[in-house]
């Protein structure tokens, strides 16, 4: 155990000040958000746990079928118009969860958004109505958001309008209007149907393909009255988005039919492209809807006869809106079934309360120790308060780049993580320390016992950090829901640790046991003789062979308490 | 104050020795006796499982208006089946009822809302499927089993198999106790103290592996000497990192504490102080076992060893022939580190043989 005589403290010093100039630069890049994600527990709003059930009893989960339903349910979420609504999946398989966060949202809303099976069918466009409920002086029809070209261009109207915030409670399934005729009680329903109203857009439970729909767009924007379907979501063999062949224009969606749906297509788009353009009091009109749970997603007009089976959505899609489009034609109907088994519902006061709560006990934690190491080991003491205060620093800086990156959310098993860890972080000041106050026992002086009880410590420090690394990366990889939270922080102050234990605890030490003061040991060093060893700390004097035996010669000298 | 250094510096010498390995049978007694208490409030008490993994219903009102039975009435009467209903000092209420689907849950936080006079919005509701919970029990103990699997090579490779051994024993007594402690005050066991667990799993292993590494280290060429046996060489390092251990016990306890003060005080129950209770007690114990239970054990482990065995003899010869070489002053004469110190030898004058040198030591 040959001690490195002298450390370049300085190094270490300066690779943590590109770290930290490195990750405030990365945290708060103007322009881009610069504060932590809260997960819903601190900050109010409806997680629900969804646990995928393969259709058929027995069979296994496909990862193709597990990204099919994230991605059709975060489309249902997004149409709740909540910005950071998060749709993640955890495990794969039979084993995997679907896990949905939405700040704010109503709990029956969400659960009923996210786990209902849905259908989609392609219907005739029979009239084209205001979305109000019928007042006929009220307001002039509308224009259709829905315009279509034989290989059609489309109803655009995918982004989502600002809607009042539902308030009211929705019940699923009231908002179908259906009728096997287009009979005037049914017609008289259709006019009376308020599109306005969320719960009316939203989409409740499949439609029947085979009868009358009044129903509305899914942005609440136009009412439709609806002719049974002609074609229905099983006869779509594939939807792809792409940018139109001749490069012009915007995004597409092509469509694929099997022979079935190709034939009720040519029959549908001949009739169809004869009539006239929808519009106020026109019915019935040459557009056909793509229906999904009951709410139309587009309404396309067919401007000629599609014989081939194959057509083309246009409109003023963006690649986002065409995927988003092509994704429902592909996979209306979800691939598998859907079990909630955890839904939790926070208010924004009591995540409120609950943050507040944890930074308080955060704070408080911190406080308690910095006294504590203050007052046992003095100057080695504040040491370790500024290291303490650069480890949160670093370690709150991370955890702003992560937010930003990899979409870490923190929870408030998060921030108890973080608190445990001030202790953890702690213990590795003191296990160096007291290696300092080791060596020096054994006779060295301050500035060979910082750097020989350095060598000593980082070896400690390392293996202990190790298996703390280890336990965070396991429970990270393989358990669910808040323990994951927990364990990344964890993982990460650990990381933290090591970094400042290295490159400022350690710099920052060696240059304070430079300094002529501490080789004085005054009794407010935490190193004076007093309290560490008898014999003076300047010891360049202590010869070889002296060190072997003081040992013995030190009982003596040590007073009795 | 200098008395309390004083002791840490002593303690270092080997002046001061508080026999941990030596008196091993009195420790494992005690823990003995502890786990037998925990292990039986398991068996006969059980735990107190949270509604994460029963499956069940949760409602927090805060700021209720309502009295417990008009909560439980609404409840029961809603449910038709048993309510479980407690108030926190914060004012808020909480039901916990069987699992119920979105539908009812939505229902009966209504019907709540009314009767408690408070906006529905602000009920914290949590409805978990039965089968939920053994999925996340399931995963946890995946999760315990690969990491214990890691953990023990790792130590292997770093130190050896008989310290993973000790250290795995250790740990395991730690987390028979916090199970115990939760079983015997029927305190809720939620996922946050799940988490509290696993994170004693990780504390505990780092305490022993810092007071492992001394061990090694004081006992790195103990073959090659008779002046002291392993035992002894480890009751050493253990009195060498006792003033460390205690900090970092003192220093990792503060921030949970906070929690704990912070957590009742404010919040009533939750996650902070779920996670913080079962923190509490684990690493009080974790650090109870690093001391007096994982060196101990190890120790024992080691004496078993022929060379370690063969080192012990050598050791007890060489002192009954310093003793009869130099009668009359053999008493106070041990070595540092000693099997024999049962107590704390404090300010008593040495008699002040001049001790062998460690250079003489190494030859003999």
């Amino acid at each position: 155990m040959a001690p490195p005589v002298t450390s370049r403290p300085a190094r270490g010093l300066f690779a943590l000040l590109i770290v930290l100039v490195g990750l405030l630069a990365w945290a708060f890049w103007p322009g881009t958000p610069n504060t932590v994600r809260l997960g819903l527990d601190l900050q109010g709003g409806t997680q629900v746990i969804l646990v995928p059930k393969p259709v058929t009893a027995g069979a296994e989960i496909t990862d193709e079928q597990l990204q099919q339903t994230v991605a059709i349910i975060r489309q249902r979420v997004d149409g709740l118009g909540v910005a950071e609504a998060e749709v993640t999946t955890q495990g794969t398989g039979n084993g995997a969860a679907i896990i949905v966060s939405v700040p704010g949202a109503e709990q029956d809303r969400l659960v009923d958004l996210v786990k209902r099976t849905a259908l989609l069918d392609f219907r005739p466009v029979d009239t084209l109505l205001n979305p109000q409920p019928f007042d006929i002086n009220a307001t002039p029809n509308p224009e259709p958001s829905a315009s279509a070209s034989a290989s059609g261009s489309a109803s655009g109207s995918a982004s989502p309008s600002a809607t009042p915030s539902p308030t009211t409670t929705f019940v699923p399934g009231t908002s179908l209007v259906q009728s096997p005729d287009n009979s005037a009680a049914y017609q008289g329903e259709v006019l009376a149907l308020d599109c306005t109203n969320p719960e009316a857009y939203t989409g409740g439970i499949p439609d029947d393909p085979a009868l009358w729909l009044g129903t509305c767009e899914r942005t609440g924007e136009v009412k439709y009255n609806l002719e049974p379907a002609f074609i229905k979501g099983s006869n779509v063999t594939g939807a792809t988005a792409g940018l139109p062949q001749n490069g012009v224009g915007s995004w597409v969606v092509s469509l694929e039919f099997d022979s079935e749906g190709a034939k009720a297509l040519a029959a549908a788009s001949t009739k169809l492209s004869a009539l006239p353009d929808c519009g106020s009091g026109v019915s019935p009109c040459n557009a056909f809807a793509i229906v999904l749970d009951g709410v139309v997603v587009s309404a396309p007009r067919f401007n000629e006869p599609i014989l081939g089976g194959q057509a083309q959505i246009e409109g003023n899609f963006t690649a986002q809106e065409a995927n988003d489009l092509a994704n429902v034609l592909k996979y209306g109907a979800l691939p598998v079934t859907l079990e909630p088994v955890d839904i939790t519902s926070v208010s924004p006061t009591v995540g409120n309360d609950q943050l507040r709560a944890g930074i308080i006990a955060g704070l408080l934690g911190l406080v308690l120790v910095m006294i504590y190491l203050m007052i046992y080991y003095r100057a080695l003491g504040i040491v370790a308060v500024i290291s303490l205060i650069m480890a949160g620093a670093v370690a709150y800086l991370m955890i702003v780049v992560f937010s930003k990156t990899i979409g870490l959310t923190l929870t408030l098993a998060g921030v108890a993580g973080a608190i445990v860890a001030i202790g953890i972080t702690a213990d590795s000041f003191i296990v160096y320390f007291e290696r300092i106050r080791d060596e020096i026992r054994e006779g060295r002086s301050l500035r060979q016992a910082c750097e020989s009880g350095w060598v000593r410590a980082r070896r400690t420090l390392l293996a202990a950090d190790f298996v703390s690394l280890l336990a965070a990366a396991v429970l990270y990889l393989l358990s669910v829901g808040s323990v994951r939270g927990f364990a990344f922080v964890l993982g990460l102050t650990t990381i933290v640790d090591i970094l400042v234990a290295f490159w400022f605890t350690h710099p920052l030490v060696v240059l304070l046991g430079r300094t002529g003061w501490m080789q004085k040991g005054s009794r407010w060093t935490g190193l004076d003789a007093d309290r560490v060893s008898g014999h003076a700390l300047t010891g360049e004097v202590v010869s070889k062979s002296r060190r072997r035996q003081n040992t013995d010669q030190e009982t003596v000298e040590v007073p009795s308490p | 104050m200098s008395g309390r250094i004083g002791i840490a510096q002593r303690l270092y010498k080997g002046q001061v020795s508080f026999n941990f390995v030596g008196r091993r049978r009195t420790w494992y007694v005690i823990s003995a006796i502890i786990l037998l208490v925990s292990v039986g409030a398991l068996v006969f008490r059980g735990l107190n499982l949270g509604i994460e993994f029963r499956g069940g219903a949760d409602f927090a009102i805060p700021n209720a208006t309502c009295s417990i039975e008009q909560a439980r009435s609404v409840a029961e009467s809603k449910t038709g089946s048993q309510a479980i209903v407690t108030s926190a000092v914060n004012g808020t209420i909480r039901v916990q009822t069987e699992s119920l689907t979105p539908d009812e849950s939505s229902v009966l936080a209504g019907e709540l809302a009314n009767t408690c006079g408070v906006p529905k919005g602000e009920i914290k509701v949590q409805v978990v499927g039965p089968t939920w919970g053994s999925e996340i029990s399931k995963k946890a103990l995946q999760a315990l089993v690969v990491f214990l699997l890691l953990v023990s090579i790792f130590l292997s490779i770093y130190f050896e198999w008989r310290m993973a051994i000790a250290a795995l024993v250790a740990l395991a007594h730690d987390l028979v106790i916090t199970i115990g402690i939760y079983a015997l005050t029927g305190l809720e066991v939620t996922p946050a103290t799940v988490i509290g667990l696993l994170t004693i799993l990780g504390f505990s292993l780092y305490d022993t592996v810092v007071v492992f590494d001394k061990v090694k280290e004081n006992t790195r060429n103990i073959a090659g000497q008779s002046v002291m046996t392993y035992s002894e060489a480890a009751n050493l390092a253990l009195n060498q990192t006792l003033v460390r251990s205690i900090n970092t016990s003192i220093v990792a306890l503060l921030p949970v504490l906070a929690i704990i003060i912070i957590g009742a005080g404010l919040l009533g129950a939750g996650t902070l102080l779920d996670l913080a209770v079962a923190l509490a007690v684990g690493m009080a114990a974790g650090t109870y076992s690093s001391i007096f239970i994982a060196t101990p054990f190890l120790a024992q482990l080691k004496e078993h060893q022929p060379e370690m065995r063969s080192l012990s003899t050598r050791v007890k010869a060489r002192r009954s022939q310093a003793s009869k070489s130099r009668t009359g002053e053999a008493e106070g004469e041990n070595v540092v580190g000693t099997g024999e110190v049962t107590t704390l030898i404090d300010g008593a004058p040495r008699q002040q043989p001049k001790r062998v040198s460690r250079s003489r030591r190494s030859k003999s």
